[in-house]
C-alpha cells in the first residue's frame, strides 16, 4: 500500500531523509522507531501528502479520504466542541449518518459526557482521545499515526489499544515504544 | 445539496462559528474603522472637499480589510489546523471560498458601522459609493484570502501581508473612488466587477498550490 | 552550440544592436517637432519599458510552468526572469523621470500613465522580492512566489486599465508619445533599440541564471559532504 524508493527530504541545507527504502503491504502494521529528529514525523507527512519529497519516489496507494492521520498537534478548533469539531470532519469526508457515527466516536473514547465543551477546556490526555476520534471517523483503510499514545493516560492507552487490534486496516506508526505494540506489528523500521 | 457546496458551506460556517465565539476580529475591526475616521476629520483641514473625505474613506476601508485579513488564518495557524483541513477529501480550492465568505461577512458588518459613521461625521453617501464599497470587498476578499495564504508560509507574516496586499488593492482604491466621485461612475463599477472576475478566478484556481507542496 | 558561444553571440548582438540603435536614433532619425532633442530619450526609455513587461511575462510563463511539472528549475528560471525585470522596470522610472524633467520642469508627473503603471507594478514586484526573503526555501516557497508572479502579470493589464480610467477624474493625463504612427525613420531606430534591450535583457538572464544555478549546485554539494 506504501513503497517508498530512495525517497529523501531535505528542509533547506537539514537533510532530515536520505534514501529510504520502504514497504508496507496491505494489512500491514509497520512501526518506525527512532530517536528525536530522525524525521518519524516527516516521513508520516510525505505519506500524508502533506509534504512533497524532495526526491526519490513514494507510492500511497490510497485515496485522501481513506487515510487517517493522526499528527502531534490534535487538530481540533479550540473554541468549538468536541461534538462540533467531529461534526465538521463528518462533513467535510462526507460520512454517512453523521451525527450516530460521532456520537458513537465519542462514546467509544470516553468524551460522550464532554461533548458539548470547547476543546479548548480539554486536558491533554482529552485532546488526545479527541484527536484519535477525528482520525478514526471516516474509518480509513491507512492510518498514520505519529506518537498515538503520547499523553494518553491507561485508560485511553487501553481504549487505543482495543481499536488498533480489531482495525484490519493497514498503518504506519511512529512511536519511541516499540513494545507497547510488538504484539500488533508486522514489521518494524528504525530511522537514524 | 452538491459536495462542493456542502464543503463550501461547513467551512464557511466554521468560521463564522469561530468568530462568534472567540469575538476578537469583528470588534477590533469596528473599532478601528470608528478610529481612523475621528483621526482623519483631524487630518483634514476644515474646508475639505468631499473629495477628499471620500477618498480617507476609501483608505480607511483598506487598512480595516488588512486588519481583518491578518487574522484569518489565524485559528488554522494557531493550532497547525490547515493540515487537517488540506488532508480532508474536499478540493482545496472549497477552502478558499469559505474563508472568502466570511471574510466578505466581516468587511461588510463592518461596512454596516462605518459607513454611517462616515455619512454622520462628513457627507452623506450615494448609492453608487455603496455599490462600489459592496463590489470592493468582493475582490478584497478574494485576493486578501489567498495572499494570508501566503503570508503564513512566511516568517513575517503580518509584515508581509500588507506589502503583498497593497500593490493589488491600487485598482480598487481607483475604482471605488472614482465610482464615489465621478460623472460617470458606471466605468468604475464595471471596472471593479471585471477586477472582481479576474482576481477572484485567479485566486479560487491558485490557492491549491499555496497550501500543498 | 556550446552555452558560452551561445552568451557570447548574445551579448555581442546586443552590442551591436543598442550601439547601432542609438547612433541611428542620434543621429540619423529627425527630431521631434515638438519636443527637439529631448525626445530622442524615448529610443531608451520605451523599449526599456517594452523589454520590463517581456521579462515580467517571461516570468509569469516559467511559474505556470513550474506549477505545472513541478519541475525546480522553473523556480531559479522565473525569479532571475522577474529578477531582470524590476531592474528594466527601475530603469524605465529613472529614463521616465529624466524625461519628464527635461520636458516639464518635474522629476515626476502623476499624468505620466506609463509612469505610473511602473511604480504600482515595481511596488508590486519589490514585494515578490519580500515574499521571497521572508519564506524558507522550499516548495513551498517555489509555489508560493509562482502563484505571486501570476499575480503579477494579470496586475499588468488590469493597472493599466485603471490608471486609464483614473485619467479621467484624478490626474489630467498629459499628451504624449504615441508610438503607432512614427515615421519610417523613427520606426527603424526604434525597433534596433528594442531589438538590443531585449538582448541585454537575455544576455543578462542567462548569465545571472548560470550563476544562481551553480550558487545552488555548491551548495547542494557542501551539504553532501557534510
Amino acid at each position: 500500500m506504501i513503497r517508498a524508493r530512495e525517497l529523501s527530504k531535505r528542509f533547506g541545507d537539514k537533510r532530515v531523509l536520505d534514501g529510504l527504502e520502504l514497504e508496507v503491504p496491505q494489512g500491514g502494521f509497520v512501526l518506525v522507531t527512532g530517536p528525536n529528529g530522525s524525521g518519524k514525523t516527516t516521513l508520516l507527512r510525505l505519506c500524508a501528502g502533506l509534504a512533497a519529497p524532495t526526491s526519490g519516489e513514494l507510492d500511497v496507494d490510497a485515496p485522501r479520504g481513506a487515510i487517517g492521520f493522526l499528527a502531534h498537534e490534535p487538530l481540533v478548533y479550540r473554541e468549538l466542541t468536541a461534538l462540533e469539531n467531529l461534526d465538521l470532519y463528518g462533513r467535510l469526508y462526507r460520512i454517512r449518518e453523521r451525527r450516530e457515527r460521532c456520537g458513537a466516536m465519542l462514546e467509544r473514547f470516553g468524551l460522550w459526557r464532554s461533548r458539548n465543551e470547547r476543546a479548548g477546556t480539554f486536558s491533554r490526555g482529552m485532546l488526545q482521545r479527541l484527536a484519535i476520534c477525528r482520525t478514526f471517523l471516516h474509518d480509513p483503510d491507512l492510518l498514520l499515526l505519529d506518537e498515538p499514545f503520547d499523553g494518553l493516560d491507561a485508560e485511553g492507552a487501553k481504549m487505543l489499544y482495543l481499536k488498533l487490534a480489531e482495525h484490519g486496516s493497514t498503518a504506519l506508526v511512529a512511536t519511541h515504544d516499540p513494545k507497547s505494540l510488538a504484539i500488533r506489528a508486522t514489521a518494524r523500521i528504525g530511522l537514524a | 445539496m452538491s459536495g462542493y457546496a456542502a464543503d463550501v458551506a461547513a467551512l464557511a460556517r466554521k468560521d463564522l462559528l469561530l468568530e462568534l465565539r472567540s469575538r476578537d476580529t469583528l470588534p477590533a475591526m469596528l473599532l478601528f474603522v470608528v478610529s481612523a475616521l475621528t483621526v482623519f476629520h483631524f487630518a483634514l483641514p476644515p474646508d475639505s472637499s468631499a473629495r477628499a473625505e471620500t477618498g480617507l474613506l476609501w483608505i480607511a476601508i483598506v487598512f480595516t480589510a488588512l486588519l481583518g485579513l491578518t487574522r484569518a488564518f489565524a485559528p488554522e495557524r494557531e493550532d497547525g489546523l490547515l493540515d487537517g483541513l488540506v488532508l480532508a477529501p474536499c478540493d482545496r480550492s472549497a477552502i478558499w471560498v469559505g474563508k472568502t465568505i466570511g471574510v466578505i461577512a466581516f468587511l461588510v458588518l463592518a461596512e454596516l458601522v462605518a459607513l454611517p459613521a462616515f455619512a454622520l461625521f462628513f457627507h452623506s453617501l450615494s448609492w453608487e459609493l455603496v455599490a462600489a464599497v459592496a463590489l470592493a470587498d468582493i475582490g478584497i476578499a478574494a485576493i486578501g484570502t489567498l495572499l494570508a495564504a501566503i503570508a503564513a508560509a512566511s516568517r513575517a507574516r503580518e509584515l508581509l501581508l500588507p506589502l503583498l496586499f497593497l500593490p493589488l488593492a491600487i485598482p480598487v482604491v481607483i475604482g471605488g473612488v472614482g465610482a464615489s466621485v465621478a460623472a460617470n461612475p458606471g466605468s468604475f463599477l464595471g471596472f471593479l466587477g471585471l477586477y472582481d472576475a479576474v482576481f477572484a478566478i485567479l485566486s479560487w484556481a491558485s490557492f491549491e498550490y499555496v497550501v500543498t507542496e | 552550440m556550446s552555452t558560452s558561444l551561445r552568451n557570447s553571440i548574445l551579448s555581442l548582438a546586443a552590442a551591436g544592436f543598442l550601439v547601432g540603435g542609438i547612433a541611428l536614433a542620434l543621429f540619423w532619425a529627425p527630431e521631434d517637432a515638438d519636443q527637439g532633442f529631448s525626445q530622442k530619450i524615448f529610443y531608451i526609455h520605451v523599449p526599456i519599458a517594452l523589454t520590463a513587461y517581456a521579462c515580467f511575462g517571461f516570468g509569469a510563463w516559467k511559474a505556470l510552468r513550474l506549477l505545472w511539472t513541478k519541475d525546480a528549475r522553473y523556480d531559479l528560471e522565473s525569479y532571475t526572469a522577474i529578477h531582470m525585470g524590476v531592474i528594466f522596470g527601475l530603469l524605465t522610472l529613472a529614463t521616465g523621470s529624466i524625461w519628464a524633467k527635461i520636458s516639464w520642469g518635474h522629476w515626476w508627473t502623476w499624468g505620466e500613465r506609463q509612469l505610473v503603471l511602473f511604480l504600482i507594478l515595481f511596488l508590486f514586484y519589490s514585494s515578490y522580492f519580500m515574499l521571497r526573503y521572508s519564506t524558507e526555501p522550499g516548495p513551498r516557497r517555489q509555489r508560493n512566489s509562482a502563484v505571486y508572479a501570476l499575480f503579477g502579470v494579470v496586475l499588468i493589464p488590469v493597472s493599466f486599465l485603471a490608471v486609464r480610467i483614473a485619467g479621467t477624474i484624478l490626474h489630467p493625463t498629459i499628451f504624449t508619445h504615441e508610438g503607432a504612427n512614427l515615421p519610417g525613420e523613427m520606426l527603424l531606430a526604434f525597433c534596433i533599440c528594442l531589438a538590443g534591450m531585449l538582448a541585454l535583457a537575455a544576455t543578462l538572464y542567462r548569465v545571472e541564471l548560470a550563476g544562481k544555478r551553480i550558487d545552488s549546485s555548491l551548495r547542494e554539494l557542501r551539504e553532501l559532504l557534510a
